[in-house]
């Protein structure tokens, strides 16, 4: 069976949510499986249109430390994170967004990227995963 | 049996290994994949992968700063 690796995105934040789908895209090259939870302040980036509106987590100054950081990334050539996602689920990578979020912030799944997401669960099914998996963090 | 070529020439972490990743993905058994780049971290890591998948290394050649990486499916 392959190797998994199991991912908790709980940060909305810019620079937390690139590294995920950083670790999340080496995974996947690596040859494993894949599996990212939304939840939280996470699951704000799956709203449609909301997946790098988003703020740092630290020095954000108002979102001047925002500018730095993606004039910075644009020059160093790094991939933005809708080009990450779209790798994400070409590789077969899995997002599921936790629905007690759902619930709890009024989220519709009609306001949610229904065409990535491949399943809305609880954290029973993180866990199933997660006691399968060889690597998982909590971001 | 083919040959692709897959340039991440410039690109970064993780580019070059995804962009591999989805080569080998779309690649026959057989073909083989020859990846080009300058990332120097992705020049170790590619043969990682390869090797974690359990595939062929056919060979690493750098030149000017620009590596070359060839895969057997």
């Amino acid at each position: 069976m392959d190797k998994k690796a199991t991912l908790i995105v709980h940060s909305g934040d810019l620079d937390k949510v690139y590294s995920a789908f950083i670790i999340g895209l080496g995974a996947l090259s690596m040859g494993m499986e894949v599996s990212m939870y939304f939840t939280f302040w996470g699951l704000e980036r799956l709203k449609k249109g909301k997946l790098d509106k988003a703020s740092l987590s630290r020095m954000n100054m108002l979102g001047l430390g925002r500018w730095m950081i993606r004039r910075k990334m644009k020059q160093a050539g790094v991939a933005s994170l809708d080009k990450m996602l779209k790798d994400f689920v070409e590789l077969g990578g899995k997002i599921l967004a936790c629905d007690m979020t759902m619930e709890i912030m009024r989220v519709d799944k009609e306001n949610l990227r229904e065409d990535v997401i491949s399943d809305y669960c609880g954290v029973g099914t993180y866990i199933k995963e997660a006691m399968e998996s060889n690597v998982t963090l909590f971001i | 049996m083919g040959e692709i070529k897959v340039d991440c020439k410039n690109e970064t972490c993780p580019v070059p290994l995804v962009e591999t990743r989805k080569a080998l993905r779309k690649a026959s058994k057989g073909d083989v994949i020859e990846v080009m780049g300058t990332h120097q971290s992705s020049k170790k890591e590619i043969p990682m992968a390869v090797e974690s998948m359990e595939l062929e290394l056919l060979g690493v050649r750098e030149e000017g700063g620009v590596w070359s990486i060839r895969i057997r499916k």
